[in-house]
C-alpha cells in the first residue's frame, strides 16, 4: 500500500511527522480525506480534529484550532495555528495590547526625546569605559 | 584598619552574594538550551510557509498582495523586542542604542515612527523617553506564547494595511552564540525575501479553496507572525546567554573581592598577634628588669 508523508507543524514547534495511509482534516469548506496521489491542494482549516491513519499503529488524532493544509501528491503539510483565532478574538487581543500601551505610558510624551536618549547613551558608554579601565588597573 | 570581626562579616556577605550570582548563572545556562530548542522548533513552520508563499505568488502573477509591494516611506513602524528582566549585561542597552540611531536617521528624513513594544525593559525605556507607542506586551515568561503576541502584531499589521505606516521593522537581539548577541533590525513588511525556487517553476498549481487571494492573505499574516515569534524566542535565548555571562563575571568579581578581603583579614589577625606578643614580651621584660 502506498503512503504519504505527513507533517503537522505549528509556529511553536513540530507536532507530528510520519507516514500515513490517509489523512482527514476539517477544511473550511467541509471535512476532507486525503489519500496518496491526491491533487495539489491548498485550503484553510477550521478548528477540529486532524486524523492520521498510520500504517502501523492505527489512527492518531490531533486537535487543531485552525490553520492551513497544503497537499502534494505524496506529502501533506498541516500548518496549525497555536492559538484560537477569529476576527472578534483577534480584535479583542489587539484592543488589549493598545490598552496596555496606554496604561504603561500614561503621561509620556508622544515624541521620542532623541537628544536625551543619545546623551544618556554617550554617558553610559563613557561610564562603561571608565569601569573597564579601573578593572584593568586593579 | 577594620577590625577582624568587621572583615569576617563582610566576607560572609560577599560569599552569600556570590552564591546567588552563581545560582543565577547556572539557571540561565540551563534555560539557554531550552530556548535554543524552541528556536529550532519554530524553523520548520517558517520554512513550509515560505515555500507556500513562494508558490502562491508564482501561481498568481495577476494578484499582487499589498504586503509584497514597496511603497514610498512616509511613516514607519517598529516592533521592539526586549527582555522583561534586567541583570543581563548590556543586552537591552545595545539594542536601544541601535534603535535610537535608526530613529534619529528617520527623524532627519522627516519620517515619523510608530512603536510596538514587547518586554518590560522597552516599556520602561520609552516610558521615560517618550514615543508614539501603539501597543505593548509584557511578562512574556520563559516560554513565549504566540497567543500573547497576537494582539500586538495585529495592531501593527492593521496599521500597515490601512497605509498608516509604509514599512514595518522588527528590532531584536540575534543569537550568534552563547557569548555573542547582536542587536538587529529586520524588515518585516513589505515581504521581500520570497525567492522563487527552480523546483517551483514547474507547471502545476494547487486547487485553492476558497480562493487564492484570500489564502495568500492568511498565509502572509501567519508568516509575519511566525517571524515575530521567532524574534521573541531568539531574544529570550539572548537574554539568558547575556545573563549567564553577566552573572559569571559577577561571580568572578565576588571571588576577587573575597580574596582581597581574606588578605586583609589575615593581615589584621597577624598584626593583632604580633601586638599581643610584643605586649607580653614588653611586660616580661619590665618584670624581670625590675
Amino acid at each position: 500500500m502506498s503512503t504519504l508523508h505527513v507533517d503537522i507543524v505549528s509556529a511553536e514547534g513540530e507536532i507530528y511527522s510520519g507516514e500515513a495511509a490517509m489523512v482527514f482534516a476539517p477544511a473550511q469548506l467541509g471535512e476532507i480525506g486525503i489519500a496518496p496521489r491526491h491533487a495539489p491542494l491548498l485550503t484553510g482549516l477550521n478548528a477540529g480534529e486532524v486524523r492520521v491513519q498510520t500504517p502501523e499503529d492505527g489512527d492518531r488524532y490531533f486537535y487543531i484550532t485552525g490553520g492551513m493544509i497544503e497537499v502534494q501528491p505524496n506529502m501533506v503539510t498541516v500548518l496549525a495555528d497555536t492559538a484560537l483565532r477569529g476576527d472578534e478574538l483577534d480584535e479583542a487581543a489587539a484592543r488589549e495590547a493598545e490598552e496596555a500601551a496606554r496604561a504603561a505610558l500614561e503621561g509620556a510624551s508622544k515624541e521620542t526625546d532623541l537628544k536625551r536618549a543619545q546623551q544618556e547613551l554617550a554617558e553610559a558608554s563613557a561610564r562603561h569605559r571608565a569601569a573597564q579601565r579601573m578593572k584593568g588597573r586593579s | 584598619m577594620a577590625s577582624e570581626k568587621e572583615i569576617r562579616t563582610k566576607i560572609k556577605s560577599v560569599k552569600s552574594t556570590q552564591k546567588i550570582t552563581r545560582a543565577m548563572e547556572m539557571v540561565a545556562a540551563s534555560k539557554i538550551r531550552k530556548a535554543q530548542a524552541q528556536m529550532e522548533a519554530s524553523r520548520p513552520y517558517a520554512e513550509r510557509i515560505r515555500r507556500v508563499i513562494a508558490h502562491l505568488s508564482e501561481a498568481n502573477p495577476e494578484y499582487r498582495h499589498p504586503w509584497l509591494d514597496e511603497r514610498e516611506v512616509k511613516r514607519v513602524g517598529y516592533i521592539v523586542v526586549s527582555s522583561d528582566r534586567g541583570l543581563c549585561g548590556g543586552l537591552n542597552v545595545n539594542l536601544f542604542k541601535k534603535l535610537i540611531a535608526e530613529l534619529t536617521e528617520w527623524n532627519e528624513k522627516g519620517v515619523e515612527v510608530d512603536l510596538a513594544l514587547i518586554g518590560s525593559k522597552a516599556v520602561q525605556y520609552f516610558g521615560r523617553l517618550g514615543g508614539n507607542v501603539l501597543a505593548t506586551v509584557t511578562q512574556i515568561g520563559d516560554k513565549p506564547n504566540m497567543n500573547d503576541l497576537l494582539g500586538l502584531i495585529k495592531v501593527m499589521l492593521d496599521q500597515y494595511s490601512e497605509e498608516k505606516i509604509d514599512r514595518l521593522f522588527l528590532a531584536h537581539n540575534e543569537f550568534a552564540s552563547a557569548i555573542s548577541q547582536k542587536p538587529h533590525t529586520d524588515v518585516l513588511l513589505p515581504v521581500s525575501e520570497i525567492e522563487n525556487n527552480d523546483e517551483l517553476q514547474t507547471h502545476w498549481d494547487y486547487i485553492y479553496e476558497p480562493d487564492a487571494a484570500e489564502l495568500l492573505d492568511d498565509v502572509l499574516t501567519r508568516f509575519v507572525e511566525s517571524q515575530i515569534y521567532r524574534g521573541v524566542v531568539e531574544n529570550f535565548a539572548c537574554e539568558m546567554a547575556a545573563k549567564m555571562v553577566a552573572m559569571k563575571s559577577a561571580t568572578d568579581n565576588a571571588g576577587e573581592i573575597i580574596d582581597s578581603l581574606q588578605l586583609q583579614y589575615n593581615k589584621a589577625r597577624q598584626a593583632a598577634i604580633t601586638q599581643e606578643i610584643s605586649e607580653i614580651v614588653g611586660g616580661a621584660a619590665a618584670v624581670s628588669g625590675g
